[in-house]
């Protein structure tokens, strides 16, 4: 035996053993399968039909309308402008695109989002299940995004659901792991206070822990927006739909045209996206309730 | 029935803490459990509190007061021992009749408030009745009725976020009234709030306790504030209850050379009453007596001033050496016109510190009456003096 090389080493099959389990789910899940797709597949269809239903104009005033109301009126104008750009630039079908992709994301971190917080907060209150689940979210988040979707295209071939679920697998660690913090993070002494009063567990979570974590929750779905748009792109490698096809357009022709164009109209969501949720954190109760107003000064 | 009543009661905290207690049992110290990795809190803990009554426990941080208060609610389950809340010992209950327990019987005030910053003040008072399942209206109607006993009733729409450390605590204590608990406890609830307030927020809670008679279990490290509020006190030093005993008990009789060196430092002047400094009279003059008999007794015992008392020893008031001397001279031979009555009198109740006031005004000894107007005893002014200075500083000036 030489320290030189590792012939020593049994071969170990790792990716075999995945392909295996991936073949096993693939002959005796289909029903499963099936359920999550038809679920998926309606759902995404369902809300871009809609979002590209609305006139684009109109669609335009919509979202700025809703920047300005939780961000202020310099977001807003970002906003039209921002999305105007989009509707301006030559590139065929960009706009019903970005709102194919916008509809994904919506989806992908909604459901991502359902996911991570009960397994954050079974986390947060139990440290077996904490110690477990860490390692495993740092798995699904550093896994190369791309690894994802393998085992989707196998179940799913082609379209949007091998996108979504690689996507809901990739954007969820945040949404788990901010969930956790967040909880964890809340005054021990709010919590006693709960128990004091003999209130039971569940009424303690969700009166007081969630609550008051719900500023680092937003967090969380911040992080799992913007990842879900990143990964949104990737899976319309897959076929997807959305901006992700005239961006891997312009890579495979080598348009810089059209790749530029589409890569602007994904930033544009993304800013969107980001300063959006963002700012829902500030806007609730606990983060709120925080900031000193004006009004105590003036009847104290 | 005493409100609460603890019975040997352990807390340790680590693996096997069951083994710790058995060790203690057998006369291991804290220090070598704590070698072994185990953590003695609470050791042997006795002590009962009675309805009505503020009991307080007092000791430095690291005394286990504030495990040993958690073990009152259940929040922490003693390692050994018995804790009967109305009869009723609840380490032996399921974790939802312990809930009830705390819901019905017990609720507490936290040092740093433990107010929810996300809920009003008058949703936050008026947690311990949602808890309970009272309809909104129901409850908000109940804690708006708390909140006017602490002085709050206008900050009901405010978060607790708007109001001053004083007032927020207010509310922490409005939350534990309007729960409408017989037992309250407070842990540290004074603590973090600044001298001045503090002092005002005590007076409260005495005022409160009068109007309501609940029955208070306060933990303070500050031995002036336990002296002020405590009908008894419990001391504790390292886990363990060193003196149970009334504020004059402790501050005249400590247990041992650690209460002695607490209570060295204490304002005696806040804590001590009249009844604890005041003598017996040495000598009385009859309200049917005449001024013949008060020269004599004032001869005899060179004193300048003679209570007069009726038969029944309420006080009629004073007599003065020169009146009677006067009144000898023109042969009268009763008190008629002789009595001054506008002296200054204290109760048995009346704490030393106020009692300085008193003693300025009047010449000789300040008379204390008890029950209907009785006299019970006489404080002289050197014996006022005497009374401020410590066991302690006697001491020091003999050494």
């Amino acid at each position: 035996m030489s320290l030189w090389n590792s012939d020593f080493l049994p071969t170990l099959n790792v990716g075999q053993w995945f392909n295996n389990v991936v073949s096993w789910m693939n002959d005796n899940l289909g029903p499963l399968l099936n359920v999550i797709d038809d679920a998926l597949t309606t759902l995404n269809d369902g809300l871009t039909d809609f979002l590209n239903w609305v006139p684009p104009l109109i669609m335009v005033l919509l979202l700025a309308g809703l920047g300005t109301w939780v961000r202020g009126w310099l977001f807003g104008l970002f906003a039209v402008i921002g999305l105007l750009l989009i509707q301006a630039m030559p590139t065929a079908d960009l706009w019903p695109e970005a709102m194919e992709s916008f509809a994904l994301v919506l989806v992908a971190a909604v459901i991502a989002m359902i996911l991570a917080i009960p397994i954050g907060i079974l986390a947060a209150s139990n440290g077996i299940a904490s110690r477990i689940i860490r390692p495993v979210m740092d798995l699904m988040q550093t896994m190369p995004a791309y690894v994802y979707l393998v085992p989707a295209l196998f179940f799913w071939s082609v379209g949007p659901t091998t996108g979504l679920v690689a996507t809901i697998v990739f954007a969820m660690p945040p949404g788990v792991r901010l969930t956790e913090l967040g909880i964890r993070q809340v005054d021990p002494e709010m919590v006693e206070a709960g128990h004091a009063f003999g209130a039971p567990r569940r009424q303690i979570l969700r009166g007081i822990q969630f609550p008051l974590a719900m500023p680092t929750v937003m967090a969380g779905i911040n992080q799992v927006i913007m990842l879900s748009l990143s990964m949104v792109v990737i899976a319309g490698l897959v076929g997807s739909g959305g901006l992700g096809e005239p961006v891997y357009q312009g890579i495979s022709n080598l348009d810089l045209v059209t790749a530029s164009e589409a890569g602007l109209a994904v930033v544009v969501l993304a800013i969107y996206l980001d300063r959006l949720t963002s700012a829902f954190g500030d806007k609730s109760a606990v983060a709120r309730a925080s900031r000193p107003r004006k009004k105590a000064a003036a009847t104290a | 029935m005493p409100a609460i009543k603890a019975e040997g009661i352990y807390k340790v905290f680590g693996r096997n803490a069951e083994r710790g207690v058995a060790r203690l049992h057998n006369g291991d110290s804290r220090e070598t459990l704590r070698a072994d990795g185990l953590t003695a809190a609470v050791i042997d803990a006795s002590f009962q509190v009675d309805d009505g009554e503020i009991f307080v426990v007092m000791g430095l941080s690291g005394s286990g007061k504030s495990t040993l208060i958690r073990t009152v609610n259940g929040l922490l389950e003693p390692t050994a021992g018995s804790m009967q809340v109305h009869g009723q010992d609840i380490t032996t209950l399921s974790p939802k009749a312990l809930r009830a327990v705390r819901r019905d019987r017990i609720s507490m005030v936290f040092q740093h408030f433990a107010l929810f910053p996300h809920r009003t003040v008058g949703e936050n008072a008026a947690y311990g009745l949602k808890v309970r399942g009272l309809n909104r209206s129901d409850r908000m109607a109940k804690a708006d009725e708390a909140l006017r006993m602490v002085g709050l009733d206008k900050w009901a729409g405010s978060l607790p976020g708007e109001l001053s450390g004083g007032m927020r605590q207010r509310v922490g204590l409005a939350r534990a009234l309007a729960a409408g608990t017989d037992i309250l406890l407070m842990d540290e609830a004074f603590s973090a709030l600044d001298p001045l307030i503090r002092r005002e927020m005590r007076d409260q809670l005495i005022d409160l306790q009068q109007q309501l008679g609940k029955t208070i279990l306060f933990i303070t490290h500050d031995l002036n504030e336990a002296m002020q509020l405590g009908d008894r006190i419990a001391m504790m030093r390292d886990g363990r209850i060193v003196q149970i005993g009334t504020a004059e008990e402790i501050l005249n009789d400590p247990a041992n050379d650690y209460v002695a060196s607490f209570v060295q430092d204490v304002d005696r002047a806040r804590v001590l009453t009249a009844e604890s400094v005041m003598e017996p009279p040495a000598v009385l003059l009859g309200a049917d007596q005449g001024p013949r008999m008060a020269h004599k007794l004032m001869r005899e015992n060179q004193v300048s001033q003679l209570f007069v008392v009726s038969r029944d020893r309420v006080l009629r008031g004073v007599v003065t050496e020169d009146d009677v001397a006067a009144a000898v001279q023109h042969g009268q031979s009763d008190l008629a016109g002789l009595i001054r009555t506008d002296i200054p009198t204290v109760t048995e109740g009346t704490a030393l510190a106020d009692l300085f006031g008193e003693s300025a005004e009047s010449r000789g000894a300040l008379p204390v009456l008890g029950e209907r107007d009785r006299l019970v005893g006489v404080i002289p002014r050197v014996t006022l003096l005497n009374a401020l200075s410590t066991k302690g500083s006697e001491q020091e000036v003999t050494q």
